[in-house]
């Protein structure tokens, strides 16, 4: 049971054994913004969706969450416990490679109590892309539209039907839950995906040769093109907030009367606040510095620690930059300068 | 540190407080102990070190522990007060509860130092990361081939650790050598900044590891006077400070270039920081 068939006409009815088993979470729109969300009762969501305007790290890293809670005065800690086994379904192969980057980050020396067993519980169900995204640009950083890197399972749109392919354990057990929906895969199905694959590679529009950009980017630390890019930036800190390999996070405490709690949140290194000390002192005075920071942390300090690119070629900061800051003409820039 | 969960504190009393320096930035030292007997006696920290100092509805910052193991088994903290948690924590007094994590990062060489000397240059309130050196080199004289320490503030009332600087001083048990920026009446040391300083007192780099603290700017001006006096880039330690959430490589803020203060740091080696184009930024 690694290859099964699933027939359209019985997508609600899968949608429906897995909520019956484990929390299920799945792209929702409300408005403009599509995000990751628990699936209400009997709800079916959509799969016809280039890709979330959110990435599903929100599920296993959260916005806001709460390290602890205590009452003022009083020195006793507790931990909230984390919420128990879910299953993400239909997250596209960058997001899920992104979480594999990202965890090396987590693991590192320290595990991440939190990060790390959000992320165990986690089932991901992805998504092969057939129709990429206007700005996605994966196999640029070592994707693809069907990679699968951190998924489970893989589910590939084959028109009338999708192909579901069990990667882990945890995969297999979904199929054998809801095996009386499927049926075997044909020999035939699965050279029929390698054609959406490859059409889809095929329509991958941006792209970019990255060879070389770790290494020559500590070259190019005066280089006027931080400046050129830096000089539109609002500092809005979109490109990082959603940005499915951005980590970065505040601690802070909030009190309500007694009870307070330490939390941490999303934070951007676009802030200048990020890393204000309290002398006044800021050694990223301004947004030349960031954005320089932002591509060298991506590009080149991940790389050195993590012997991997921390972009997965989304698309989402291309896509959702208010001045139309674009990081593939970015790297264009930087390719060209080497 | 928790190693369970690094995010969780202990909680600590404060035994003790007293201002190093008055002004509008003052500095004041914290004497704290470990509630839990059990995680007293599992404490074990080595100079150079830091750790997440909070107050429960304030928050938390990183401080280098600001005193030697050799000293017993207490904590030291030397705050100045400048933003909103060491403002906070300037309102508390002995026997006010504090949370502390860590101890975190890494710390200065000194059983590979062992047989040489050492020479401590700092600058304001870069002197609190020196100070668990001196006091460990003092308590392991025999080990070492000497101790001295230059040490300078803006003026006499920005010095820390003043006291007990003079008291070595007057004993002679340590080569110790105070500047001020400017002439002030009633001082009896030398007038002048600490790059200088360094200097006209003009040590040997045989044998002898310098390690250097303050702020940025005093920073590179000591390291370019060092590499004068014929110090290799290996010879020459340093302690960076950046902001900081997490304290263990997770939350970003603090990386100079691909290097985290926090987790690679923060002591370094002047080998290691001078290809990084944002260490003394």
């Amino acid at each position: 049971m690694s290859a099964m068939l699933l027939n359209k006409d019985q997508w609600s009815a899968f949608v429906g054994k897995l909520a019956g088993e484990k929390k299920v979470w799945a792209p929702v729109k409300r408005g403009d913004i599509m995000r990751f969300e628990p699936l209400e009762e009997g709800a079916v969501p959509s799969l016809d969706f280039a890709n979330t305007t959110v990435p599903p790290k929100t599920v296993v890293f959260p916005q806001t969450e709460t390290l602890y809670r205590y009452r003022i005065g009083q020195a006793e800690l507790a931990v909230p416990v984390l919420e128990g086994e879910a299953v993400l379904l239909g997250v596209r192969p960058c997001d899920a490679r992104a979480m594999s980057i990202v965890q090396k980050l987590f693991r590192w020396d320290v595990d991440d109590p939190y990060y790390l067993k959000r992320r165990e519980a986690a089932t991901l169900v992805g998504l092969a892309c057939s129709a990429p995204g206007t700005n996605c640009f994966c196999t640029s950083v070592g994707g693809g539209p069907a990679s699968t890197e951190g998924l489970d399972l893989l589910m590939t749109d084959l028109g009338e039907s999708y192909l579901l392919e069990a990667l882990t354990d945890k995969g297999k057990a979904l199929l054998e839950a809801a095996q009386d929906l499927l049926q075997e895969a044909p020999a035939g199905a699965v050279q029929e995906k390698e054609k959406v694959v490859g059409a889809a590679e095929k329509a991958i529009a941006r792209s970019v040769d990255t060879t070389g950009i770790p290494q020559g980017l500590p070259g190019l630390w005066e280089h006027p093109l931080w400046q050129r890019t830096a000089a539109g930036c609002l500092g809005c800190g979109t490109c990082t907030f959603l940005c499915p390999t951005c980590h970065c996070f505040d601690i802070q405490d909030e009190v309500e009367g007694f009870e307070g709690r330490r939390c941490r949140m999303w934070d951007s290194c676009m802030f200048a606040e990020y890393t204000l000390h309290a002398s006044g002192h800021n050694p990223r005075p301004t947004r030349r510095e960031r954005t320089r920071n932002r591509i060298n942390h991506k590009y080149n300090y991940f790389v050195q620690k993590f012997d991997v690119i921390a972009c997965v070629g989304c698309g989402r900061c291309v896509n959702l930059c208010p001045v139309n800051i674009d990081l593939v003409e970015i790297l264009r820039q930087v390719k060209e300068a080497l | 540190m928790d190693n369970a969960n690094p995010y969780i504190p202990y909680m600590a009393t404060i035994q003790e407080t007293w201002y190093e320096t008055s002004g509008d930035r003052p500095i004041k030292t914290f004497k704290v102990t470990l509630d839990d007997e059990e995680v007293r006696k599992n404490w074990s920290h080595r100079p150079g070190q830091c750790a997440m100092v909070g107050i429960l509805g304030v928050g938390e910052s990183m401080f280098c522990i600001s005193c030697s193991p050799t000293e017993g088994d207490f904590l030291r903290f030397s705050v100045m007060r400048a933003g909103k948690n060491t403002q906070a924590l300037h309102q508390l007094e002995a026997g006010d509860k504090l949370t502390v994590r860590g101890p975190l990062g890494n710390s200065f060489p000194l059983e590979e130092w062992k047989g040489k000397k050492i020479l401590t240059i700092g600058g304001g309130i870069g002197q609190a990361p020196l100070r668990p050196i001196i006091e460990y080199v003092k308590a392991k004289r025999d080990q070492y081939a000497g101790l001295t320490v230059i040490y300078g503030a803006r003026t006499s009332s920005d010095l820390c650790f003043k006291g007990e600087l003079q008291e070595m001083m007057k004993c002679g048990e340590v080569c110790c050598h105070l500047t001020i920026d400017v002439e002030e009446e009633g001082w009896e040391h030398n007038v002048g900044f600490v790059p200088q300083a360094l200097l006209d007192l003009n040590p040997s780099p045989e044998n002898t590891i310098a390690i250097t603290c303050g702020p940025p700017i005093m920073i590179r001006f000591v390291l370019q006077n060092l590499k004068k006096l014929g110090f290799a880039d290996e010879q020459i330690y340093t302690t960076l400070e950046n902001r900081m959430k997490c304290g263990i490589g997770k939350c970003g803020r603090c990386n100079a270039g691909p290097l985290y203060v926090c987790k690679d740091g923060p002591v370094f080696t002047y080998a290691q920081l001078k290809e990084v184009p944002e260490a003394f930024a």
